[in-house]
Formats: structure tokens, C-alpha cells, sequence
């Protein structure tokens, strides 16, 4: 099957962040930068659905400043097959919903059954990108995937929702977003990593995609950034034996702290 | 006047308001008084309307309800087609609603029907000028931003457990809503409820974690532990990886985000992507072997022990004080 797969370049999770001279942005010197975690799981599925069919195609499509083409690289490095990366100075200050329109214009033209994604980008933690694009290409989704199979024309997705798991079965086309636990991505092989360097890598601004600046314009953004508020200094409790302890940190949890 | 107006989504959980449902009345109770505009409920399935009652009581003075059977199960392509064509018409400022799995799955759709800007994860919300503005966490909890949503409605989807209920009263008019429920494309096939008893992880008041000082896939201390204080079992990758928990258990950046009143970490030593989903628990205790392990700096109260004597004592001490 043909399948788009969202990816997003971000920062490295265990990068320290540090916020910008304009105090409402991280300052981006210095920082690693990846592909989102979960999307990574993303691209794994995909090319696992189509391995198992012994054909297909794997397109990942990327929004993001020129050094997200690294991302889309990574991703044909572990064996997608060709990759959009929309650059456009515009999407520079979009919020979810004005990236979500630019991708969702992107993937409408091309041939696709299944669309998956990342259920959150671990820099904005916002989550919403996935189910807007299906919304805006007006297909079914399903959140926070942790067992994808298609079946005939229609994808069964295992997903946890309030009260319980639920299998949900969409038709095709479908967008579904993954969750940890769907899979192990793989590693890009050396050769993995040479063959991507060959692959087809397409770069879009929005005027190729038929948007303008307006289209995107951000309806919410970043006023301002705060260092999370500091905890106040801890207390080690002190004890001799484990019995103690116990009774020691009992006690500062219901005489002191009031939680228990 | 409807633009000064928030309307809070509230979820049904076994036939009552969801604990996320009221402290998103709360929020939005909060929010319209800093308005001047009036506190709207909409809830929506099964025994929708039994609800009005307990939702006057906790703040709204309209109540907007639906019981139609194609709101069950809840799959976001009904709820977010409904929900958009009663907030089209209700007009209001801003949108509240907790921020749980089912409000992940339809924040984004919901968004993008109405054309409206949304914050997701929100741990504070406020009026500001003519802006809503919502407090979030990013880049795993290491910056807290103050994002501005210019547009109505501003769609605001609230962390569990930061905010409160309100105790005021509203004025508890109810109506029907007549829209037509959207069929959904995607369909619920088969579901497994969570076993009774067991408290969803974002949602509870207590956690406990475990981490790799488990040692194996043992957590009954743990569990204990958690049935004494009525809270959850959480793990941190490491566990999750090693196959001791399922995924689902899973806290920090590629994990659930919790924000318990007590949050007790075991044998975990404090990395930023665990952090990320723990940081903004009320009180956080942590029991480690290691002195200087990271977690120590970021708990309120530290034990140094072996978890496997220390939390059973915990256990005991606590049983002991209930009498
Ligand atoms: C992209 C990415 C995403 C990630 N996402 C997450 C995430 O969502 N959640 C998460 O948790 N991690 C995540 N991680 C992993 C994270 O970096 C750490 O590796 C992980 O949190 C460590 O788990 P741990 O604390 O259980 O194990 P360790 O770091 O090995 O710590 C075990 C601790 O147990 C203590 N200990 C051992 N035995 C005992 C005993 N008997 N009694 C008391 N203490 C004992 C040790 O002193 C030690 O401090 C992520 C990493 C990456 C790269
Ligand atoms: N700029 C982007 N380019 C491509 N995909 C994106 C972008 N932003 C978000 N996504 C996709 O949407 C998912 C959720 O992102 P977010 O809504 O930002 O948390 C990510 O995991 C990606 O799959």
C-alpha cells in the first residue's frame, strides 16, 4: 500500500533547553536534533505493513525549517522510500492547526491508503497535529495506536481509551497515530544510510502547495516561556531502620504535607 | 452576551459526571466569572441529562445535553461533529475540557472543524485582554509557556487533577440538543474495561512507580502500596522495556503524563524523560539505595533505602495510622 507518514524534527529528549533572548522561544544553538519519538514508531509500522504485503510505498512528509531535511533523511535511511520536506519562512510562527493545513494540502494530491503519525511531538506536546489532518482531508482516524493490521480496505487499530482498550476498524483511507508500545523501530543500517542519500527528497514552499502565508496564519501562539516553577528544597528523611523510615516519612505525609 | 461565554465539555464515567468533566466546569466556571459571561455544561451519552442536576450544583447555568445512542461508544468523529455544531451556535469566548484519552483523540478534529485555535495539557488558564491565555507544559515539563489564543472559541483542554470543582452553584436551566449525531467512519469493534478496581493512571490521586530497581516483574510492594491510599501503579521505561509492565503503565515523555496529589517513585533514578511526566505532582517522594541518585533533587521528601524493605514498612505505617 502507498503510506504517508507525518514525521517531525525535535529536539533531542535529553537535550537541556534553554529559552531564547526573546523569552518566548528555546534557543536553538547547540541543541541535537531527531525525529519525535513517536514518530519513529510511525515509520517503522509503515514499513513493516508493507514488508509483510511484499510491496508498497513509504512517503515521509515533513513541515520544517532546512535542517528537518536531516529527519526525512533518517527516515529514508531506515528504509522509507521518498520524502517532502514544506519549508516556507510563513509556517515559521504557525501554531498546530496552520501546520496541520500546510501537511494536510501536501498529502492531498498524492496516492495514499493509510496516513500515520506520531500521537505527540515530544517538543510541543501538543498532539493535535495527526487528527487535524485527517479532519481537514475529511478521512477517519484513531489515536494512540498500539497494534495496527489492515485488513481488506479497512485498518483494525488496538488503542487505550478512558475505561478500558478499545479495537476500532476504519476504513480505508485512514490516518492513525502511534503510541509507545506498537513497535521497536529499527536502526538504519550503513547501507541504509547510503542508499537515502540517493532517494528522492522534495522540498515545497507553500506557494507549490497553492496556500499563502494567510492560509496558515497562527491563531494562538507563544506569548512567553518560564523556567517550570522550582520546587521548594527537599527533606531526606532520616531513620535507622527501614520500619523508621516508614513511620517518619508517614508521618511528614500526613502531618506536614496533608496528602495521606 | 455569548462572547464572554465558556462552555465547559463534561465526560460521563459510569453513569456520572468524570472527575475531569467537573474540574473542567470548574475552569470554566473560573474563567466565565473573569469574563462576565455565563458557565455553560455540555455533556453528552449515556444518562447525559441525570447529570443536570449535580452540574448546576458544581456551576453551570445552562446545561446542553444529548443521549443519543450514536454517541456510544465515544469515537471523536460524533462527538467532535456534534460538539462543533453546538458550539458554533452557542457562541461562546472559550472551550473547556479535561484533558483525558478521549479528549486527546478528539482535541485535534475538534479544532479543526470549528477553525479555532487550541492549548492541550493546560495546567493554568486565564483571561488577558481580549486573549485566553493557557500555562503549558513543553519540551517535556523543562518550559512552561504562556500561549495566547487569539480566536474564539479558544479550545482549552485542562491536565487532570490540577484543577478544582467549583462549589458555586449556577443557574441549571437544561436543554436538549437536537443537532443530529455525525455516523462515524471509524467503529469501536471490541472492548476490554479496564478490571474493576484499578484507577486510570493520568486520573489518580496516588501513584507509585517502579523503575529498573524493581528488579523483575514482582511490583506486589508497589501494588500494596497503591490499594492502601485507592491509587495506581505506574513504571518508568526501563520496567516497561524490561517487559515487568505493559505500556500502558508507562510515565514521562513517551509515557502518560500524571499529576497526582502523591506521586512515589521506586527504584527509579530521576531521568528528564521520566520527569517530563511526573513533574508537576503535588508532593513527590522518593525511595532510592543510591544517595546521590537524580530523583532526590526533585522530591519533596527523600528515603534512602531498598525499596523492598522501605515500602512495605510505608505500607504497614500507613495501615497503622488508619487504625
Ligand atoms: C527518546 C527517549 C524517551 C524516553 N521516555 C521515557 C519515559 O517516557 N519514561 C521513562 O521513565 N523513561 C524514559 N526514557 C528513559 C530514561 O532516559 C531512563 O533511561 C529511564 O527513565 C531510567 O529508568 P529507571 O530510573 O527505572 O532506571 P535506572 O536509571 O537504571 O535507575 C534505577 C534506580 O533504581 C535504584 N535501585 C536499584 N535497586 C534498588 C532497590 N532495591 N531499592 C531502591 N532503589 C533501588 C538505583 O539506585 C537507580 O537509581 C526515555 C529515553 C529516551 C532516549
Ligand atoms: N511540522 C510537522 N511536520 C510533519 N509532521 C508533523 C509536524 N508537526 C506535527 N506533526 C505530526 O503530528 C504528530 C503530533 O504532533 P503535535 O500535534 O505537534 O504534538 C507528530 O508526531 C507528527 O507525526
Amino acid at each position: 500500500m502507498d503510506i504517508i507518514v507525518l514525521i517531525k524534527q525535535v529536539p533531542d529528549t535529553g537535550a537541556a533547553v534553554s529559552i531564547a533572548a526573546d523569552g518566548a522561544s528555546i534557543a536553538a544553538e547547540g541543541l541535537k536534533w531527531v525525529v519525535n519519538p513517536y514518530d519513529e514508531y510511525a515509520v517503522e509500522e509503515a514499513l513493516r505493513i508493507n514488508e509483510a504485503a511484499g510491496g508498497g510505498t513509504v512517503t515521509v512528509v515533513s513541515a520544517g525549517e532546512a535542517r528537518a531535511a536531516q529527519a526525512v533523511r533518517a527516515a529514508l535511511a531506515m528504509g522509507a522510500d521518498r520524502g517532502v520536506l514544506v519549508n516556507d519562512p510563513a509556517l515559521s510562527g504557525a501554531d498546530s492547526l496552520g501546520v496541520a493545513k500546510a501537511l494536510a494540502k501536501a498529502v492531498s494530491g498524492m496516492d495514499f491508503g493509510l496516513i500515520l503519525a506520531g500521537s505527540r511531538a515530544v517538543d510541543d506536546e501538543a498532539g493535535l497535529v495527526g487528527p487535524m489532518v485527517a479532519q481537514l482531508l475529511d478521512i477517519p482516524h484513531v489515536s494512540m495506536a498500539t497494534t495496527v493490521s489492515l485488513e481488506g480496505d479497512s485498518v483494525l487499530v488496538e488503542a487505550a481509551t478512558d475505561g478500558g482498550t478499545a479495537v476500532v476498524r476504519a476504513p480505508l483511507p485512514a490516518l492513525v497515530t502511534a503510541e509507545k508500545g506498537l513497535n521497536e523501530p529499527r536502526f538504519a543500517s550503513m547501507m541504509g544510510i547510503m542508499k537515502a542519500k540517493k532517494k528522492p527528497l522534495e522540498e515545497k514552499d507553500l506557494s507549490a502547495l497553492g496556500l499563502s502565508a494567510e492560509d496558515v496564519a497562527a491563531k494562538s501562539a507563544v506569548a512567553a516561556m518560564s523556567p517550570p516553577p522550582a520546587r521548594p528544597p527537599g527533606k531526606m528523611i532520616s531513620g535507622d531502620t527501614p520500619e523508621q523510615l516508614a513511620e517518619n516519612l508517614a508521618a511528614a505525609l500526613a502531618d506536614e504535607a496533608k496528602v495521606i | 452576551m455569548a462572547d464572554k461565554d465558556v462552555l465547559a465539555i463534561v465526560q460521563m464515567d459510569g453513569g456520572k459526571p468524570a472527575k475531569a468533566g467537573l474540574e473542567a466546569l470548574g475552569a470554566a466556571r473560573e474563567l466565565a466569572d473573569a469574563l462576565g459571561g455565563g458557565t455553560l455544561a455540555a455533556v453528552l451519552g449515556e444518562k447525559a441529562g441525570g447529570a443536570a442536576d449535580e452540574l448546576a450544583a458544581h456551576g453551570a447555568d445552562l446545561i446542553l445535553y444529548s443521549e443519543d445512542p450514536g454517541l456510544v461508544p465515544c469515537m471523536a468523529e460524533a462527538h467532535a461533529g456534534l460538539l462543533a455544531a453546538v458550539i458554533s451556535e452557542a457562541g461562546p469566548r472559550a472551550v473547556v475540557m479535561g484533558h483525558t484519552l478521549r479528549a486527546k483523540d478528539l482535541a485535534g478534529r475538534l479544532s479543526a472543524a470549528l477553525d479555532a485555535p487550541a492549548a492541550t495539557d493546560c495546567v493554568a488558564i486565564s483571561a488577558d485582554g481580549g486573549d485566553i491565555v493557557a500555562t503549558r507544559p513543553m519540551y517535556g515539563g523543562k518550559v512552561f509557556a504562556r500561549v495566547a489564543l487569539k480566536a474564539a472559541p479558544a479550545l482549552l483542554f485542562l491536565r487532570p487533577n490540577v484543577f478544582s470543582p467549583s462549589r458555586e452553584a449556577g443557574k441549571g436551566a437544561v436543554r436538549e440538543i437536537s443537532h443530529p449525531v455525525p455516523e462515524p467512519r471509524a467503529k469501536v469493534e471490541s472492548f476490554e474495561p479496564r478490571p474493576a478496581g484499578k484507577v486510570e493512571l493520568t486520573e489518580a490521586d496516588v501513584v507509585v512507580s517502579g523503575g529498573r530497581g524493581m528488579g523483575g516483574p514482582d511490583f506486589s510492594v508497589l501494588e500494596e502500596l497503591a490499594a492502601e491510599l485507592s491509587g495506581a501503579v505506574g513504571a518508568s521505561r526501563s520496567a516497561v522495556d524490561e517487559g515487568w509492565r505493559p505500556h500502558s503503565d508507562q510515565v514521562g515523555q513517551t509515557g502518560k503524563t500524571v499529576s497526582p496529589t502523591l506521586y512515589v517513585a521506586c527504584g527509579i533514578s530521576g531521568a528528564v524523560q521520566h520527569l517530563a511526566g511526573m513533574s508537576t505532582s503535588k508532593v513527590v517522594v522518593a525511595v532510592n539505595k543510591d544517595p546521590e541518585a537524580p530523583i532526590f533533587s526533585k522530591a519533596d521528601y527523600g528515603v534512602v533505602g531498598d525499596l523492598f524493605e522501605v515500602v512495605p514498612a510505608l505500607t504497614e505505617a500507613i495501615r497503622k495510622r488508619k487504625g
